[in-house]
């Protein structure tokens, strides 16, 4: 009975004014969990969306998805790089302009040869290379520019068209529209947007030291008419 | 209860059977995805997606990774997923660990150097982490609409970067190298790799299994524990609970059948 009534005080000192502490420590502890769980993925986020966006010379393979969907699409297995023939593919590094692992070429180097059976889009095993792109005259890689009127020989009155001249779908994809000003009657390389797959072989062999004409992704390379008669939208 | 009529050579190469036979697999994959003089290539792409004499195979975590992030289900790539996930399924799922990946090169290397350099450092993670980090890559998956781990895994980094020339990549596996010899024994297989979670997930009920056959006549040395990636999975045939390893974690790497003086 003394032992009882001694500890008895004792046990009520010792409680904690809190009622349920082990409810709170396990809410703790949930919390605690949770907590780190939404740092870490807020942190997670940030270090994925953060990294730049595929620069302008990292061309995709032919019948590639929009960057977006192709982003979801590839799982960076690098069977288009080795089916590829001419060994224009890459799978992007750390230091290269497209997200890790993923394929691009760059058109300055090696542009794409536009292979007829397409071999890189057979082999894709996800569809990031749409399997539904059977004519390689469809395919979208980019829009080549004529980004720079100023270096252009064209421009300087001469007749280079080197441009025209190596285009695997020449006369269509671009050709040369006469333009008059104050030099003469000029010969200006004209792209077909409509027709440019965006192979890049214009701009691998324009002669300047850097190209004149580029290849671009189309929502760089174009502008898109506004429904408003004179301005945007 | 050895066997008296084997020579030490012969002993020698009977306790590393399981090693040698792995470090063999794991090779001969590796050296199947480069072209070798008057072979040529065996396998073409990746472990993300491979093509083996015209069978392809997908990762089903990357599988995963790409639905989830938005992809389209191909069928080729799907079929491959499902060939794979239904082998480690069926066997057990860390056969990936020990038997295939790369990375293991890696960090068994770094582990057998502290073991060799005695290096006692080590800063305990928790080896449910790995699952955490499974399911967060799974989330941003689905947040940022790509495929989250694959922007930092090690495993198709180290085929790319240095099976295919390029260094960037080498620092990476450098550092994990020596964050698993400096800082964290066994610190990436063991506690962090999301791939490992998942295979011990996918492989959970996988019929390969480690047996004590003779679990009567163990002595308890305990000297499979000492070498076991993941000494937790043996406990219960140590303390003869269980006659068989059940544990999601195991890798089959055999180690500790190498080990036990017992096995024939």
């Amino acid at each position: 009975m003394s032992d009882q009534e001694q500890s008895r005080p004792e046990q009520e000192q010792g409680q904690p004014e809190i009622a349920e502490p082990e409810r709170r420590k396990a809410f703790k502890k949930v919390f605690k969990k949770l907590g780190a769980a939404v740092v870490v993925t807020m942190l997670g986020r940030a270090m994925i969306s953060a990294k730049p966006a595929p620069a302008a010379l990292a061309l995709r393979p032919p019948g590639a998805l929009p960057e977006k969907e192709f982003d979801a699409a590839c799982i960076r297995c690098g069977l288009c790089v080795e089916d590829c023939p001419f060994d224009i593919l890459h799978l992007a590094s750390w230091t290269d302009p497209a997200p890790l692992g993923t394929p691009y070429f760059t058109a300055r180097n090696e542009p794409c040869r536009m292979c007829y059976d397409i071999p890189c889009v057979k082999a894709c095993p996800t569809g990031a290379l749409n399997p539904l792109l059977v004519d390689i005259k469809k395919a979208d890689m980019g829009v080549a520019v004529l980004v720079d009127h100023e270096t252009c020989l064209n421009y300087k009155g001469l007749t280079c068209s080197i441009c025209v001249r190596v285009c695997p779908i020449r006369g269509e994809a671009i050709s040369l529209k006469p333009m008059s000003n104050e030099l003469g009657v000029l010969q200006i390389p004209t792209v077909d947007s409509s027709k440019c797959t965006g192979c890049g072989t214009c701009e691998k062999h324009c002669v300047l030291e850097e190209a004149a004409i580029r290849v671009l992704p189309r929502n760089l390379g174009l502008g898109i008419s506004g429904t408003h008669a004179v301005g945007r939208r | 209860m050895r066997m008296p009529s084997i020579s030490s050579a012969q002993d020698f190469l009977y306790r590393k059977r399981w090693l040698y036979s792995r470090r063999i697999v794991q090779v001969i994959i590796l050296l199947s995805f480069l072209t070798l003089p008057g072979i040529g290539r065996i396998a073409d792409g990746n472990l993300s997606s491979s093509t083996w004499f015209g069978v392809g195979l997908t990762d089903p975590y990357v599988m995963l990774q790409s639905w989830l992030a938005g992809g389209p289900m191909f069928l080729p790539a799907v079929a491959g997923a499902l060939l794979v996930g239904a082998f480690y399924a069926l066997f057990g799922g860390r056969i990936y660990c020990s038997w295939v990946c790369p990375i293991n090169l890696v960090t068994d290397l770094a582990y057998c150097l502290r073991q060799k350099f005695n290096i006692k450092a080590n800063m305990t993670m928790s080896r449910e982490l790995r699952a955490g980090i499974l399911l967060l890559s799974l989330v941003l998956c689905l947040i940022t609409g790509t495929l989250a781990w694959e922007s930092i895994n090690p495993i198709t980094l180290f085929q790319r970067e240095l099976l295919w020339g390029s260094a960037a990549g080498a620092t990476i596996l450098m550092g994990l190298f020596l964050f698993d010899l400096l800082v964290s024994r066994r610190g990436w297989c063991g506690h962090l790799c999301p791939v490992g979670a998942f295979y011990a997930y996918l492989g959970r009920y996988g019929r390969v299994r480690v047996t004590a056959t003779t679990a009567g006549s163990c002595s308890g040395c305990g000297s499979c524990i000492k070498v076991c990636p993941e000494p937790h999975v043996l406990a219960p045939v140590v303390s003869k609970n269980a006659s068989a390893v059940t544990h999601g974690d195991c890798t089959r790497c055999g180690a500790c059948l190498d080990q036990c003086t017992l096995v024939h």
